[in-house]
């Protein structure tokens, strides 16, 4: 157990020569377990029972549950979050693709303008909120009209603001995708007398799959965790057409105290979160261990 | 490589300016002609995101008096301070020093749990290894939103409730799936020889890791430092939830704050936005390479 150079015969002593403990690995999985894995199955538990903050949670059955399949304004949260979701990723995506390819060039103004496309994504999401909120405000802002007071306004803002504040980190990941496709591609395809945009749609596409789908994954989970903006910019509304799932739970725990119905939307966005990542993951073989340096 | 001696070449270097390192040749890439669209293109961008932070900035200049009757798009007349001495004095030192401590808390948690997991699931092949890298790959689909209501709990039940340390451990735990991504990337392209030369001579895995690991993954670890302080920095919801008072409030909460605080002084509130955002920016400028490197190798792996 605790060294792995003297157990075995000679091969293992090489295979094995150095390699450190798995338990090295304890600490931080026990701690991510803690407050992260444990939370999770714990909301799916609160999610039986009744609680109000105080006290204890009390077994409800399915109470919650039964609740949430008859609330209509899940279903419009729902459509809401997901329209969302495909909204902001094929806007987002295209936008980061494009702008990450092209970065991934070696012009110096190239890298000036990076460093400035990047700038977004160091302010926090209560602080963009915050700057769009005083730009679109009615009296004192750039456009003098309530955008946030009607259903499409607002939504859109909501796209705009996230796309504002996110496409600088896509854009990076890709420009890091675009940066380690092999230059003898190119070469090749030139001589085969291939053009810019034939170029793009088969060469640079099919070489970032790997890349689209890592941004994809934290675009997903990160849409389905949205949430300063919209409580800052709009608080769900006009009315609730911009409550999102995240929102509809934060409403349901923080502001009605009724932590268990908060709990079975929580555990609602956990499963939609996870599979939808899984998925992910699955249908693009990307989690295998190898470096995709290796055999270039 | 002598140029002085070599006559220059006349027609085919047109940047003769631009020092020449082996990475720009390395670099060199398929689209080497103009694209007119392309540039175009990052133009518009630039304007959508130059716009807005300008107009932040005009407006945080503006005295409250001329702010209703002003386009913020116009620069101001008399440009004043007079928003940020609002803002100053309004306890934006403490929630200043809150946020540091924090930022810095979370970096060291992410630091000495992180690295030695993302050295065990590079370097050995066992079972337990792989699952608890995967863990972490699924780890990253965990919404902090999903999780709050029980967290709350378990912060009430460890009687952390309103204090940094309830934002401090939910905060790092959450942003350890990413820095695992990326340490684990990074260690991936460091070649097995160099362990194995490390293993001839004897050296424990320790050895190792604080020898050969640490140093050659320093890109990696300067990206983990820098994006898990941006997390912490950035961070509404656990302090949103897990704190209460003034005492332990930081940054972004103190910022939410202000809107009631400041009513309709949109350029005091403007100016509290700059301000809480010029830390992080000059952080950005100082380790803007690492950050970029090692956030771009997310994206190649």
């Amino acid at each position: 157990m605790s060294s792995t150079v003297t157990s075995g015969g000679g091969r293992t002593v090489k295979a094995r020569a150095g390699r450190p403990n798995a338990v090295w690995a304890l600490p931080a999985v026990l701690f991510f377990t803690f407050f992260a894995v444990v939370p999770m199955g714990l909301a799916f538990y609160l999610s039986f029972t009744k609680w109000d903050g105080l006290g204890d949670p009390k077994p409800v059955g399915l109470a919650n549950w039964q609740k949430l399949l008859d609330d209509p304004r899940l279903t419009q949260s729902l459509g809401i979050t997901v329209l969302l979701m495909v909204t902001s990723w094929v806007f987002q995506t295209v936008i980061s693709l494009l702008l990450g390819v092209w970065a991934a060039g070696r012009q110096r103004n190239r890298a000036i303008l990076s460093g400035i496309f990047f700038v977004p994504f160091l302010l926090s999401s209560t602080a963009i909120g915050l700057l769009f909120y005083a730009l679109l405000d009615p009296n004192f802002g750039i456009i003098r009209e309530n955008i946030l007071g009607s259903s499409s306004g607002a939504f859109l803002v909501i796209v705009f603001v996230g796309a504002w504040q996110f496409i600088p980190f896509h854009t990076l990941i890709y420009q890091g995708g675009a940066r380690q496709i092999p230059e003898v591609l190119y070469q090749a395809a030139a001589i085969d007398g291939a053009g810019r945009y034939r170029q793009f749609f088969s060469i640079t596409l099919p070489q970032l799959r790997h890349t689209i789908t890592t941004s994809t994954i934290l675009m997903v989970v990160g849409l389905l965790t949205y949430f300063e903006t919209v409580l800052i910019l709009t608080k769900g509304g006009p009315g609730t057409d911009t409550a999102i799932l995240p929102y509809l739970m934060y409403e349901a725990g923080f502001k009605s105290y009724d932590f268990g119905y908060a709990s079975a939307i929580a555990s609602f966005l956990v499963v939609t979160a996870t599979g939808l990542s899984v998925l992910l993951v699955r249908l693009t073989g990307f989690g295998g261990m190898r470096s995709t340096r290796e055999g270039m | 490589m002598s140029h002085d001696t070599l006559p220059r070449p006349t027609t085919t270097d047109k940047r003769p300016d631009r020092p020449r390192t082996d990475a720009h040749r390395r670099r060199r890439h398929w689209s080497r002609r103009a694209n007119p669209l392309a540039g175009l293109g990052s133009i518009i961008w630039l304007v959508i995101v130059l716009v807005p932070i300008y107009a932040m900035l005009s407006a945080s200049l503006t005295g409250p008096d001329k702010a209703l009757t002003g386009n913020p798009l116009k620069p101001p007349t008399d440009p004043t301070l007079d928003n940020y001495n609002t803002v100053l004095h309004s306890g934006f030192w403490h929630l200043l020093s809150n946020t540091v401590i924090v930022a810095v808390t979370v970096v060291v948690i992410v630091l000495v749990l992180c690295v030695p997991l993302a050295y065990v699931a590079v370097r050995t092949r066992t079972r337990w290894s792989g699952a608890a890298f995967r863990l972490f790959l699924l780890g990253v689909a965990i919404p902090a939103q999903a999780v709050v209501v029980p967290l709350y709990l378990l912060i009430a039940k460890l009687d952390l409730y309103d204090s940094l340390l309830a934002v401090i451990l939910p905060t790092a735990a959450f942003a350890m799936p990413v820095s695992v991504l990326v340490l684990t990337g990074t260690l991936r392209d460091i070649s097995e020889d160099l362990y194995e030369a490390m293993a001839l001579d004897g050296a424990s895995p320790v050895r190792m890791l604080f020898q050969l690991t640490v140093p050659l993954a320093k890109g990696g670890i300067s990206t983990v430092v820098i994006f898990s302080a941006l997390q912490a920095w950035n961070g509404f919801l656990f302090p949103l939830i897990f704190t209460q008072s003034d005492e332990p409030r930081v940054l972004t909460l103190g910022l939410f704050n202000f809107v009631s605080q400041f009513g309709v002084n949109i350029p005091a509130l403007l100016a509290s936005v700059v301000l809480s955002g010029i830390p992080i920016f000059a952080v950005y400028l100082v380790a803007r390479r690492a950050l970029i490197g090692g956030l771009m190798g997310v994206g190649g792996k």
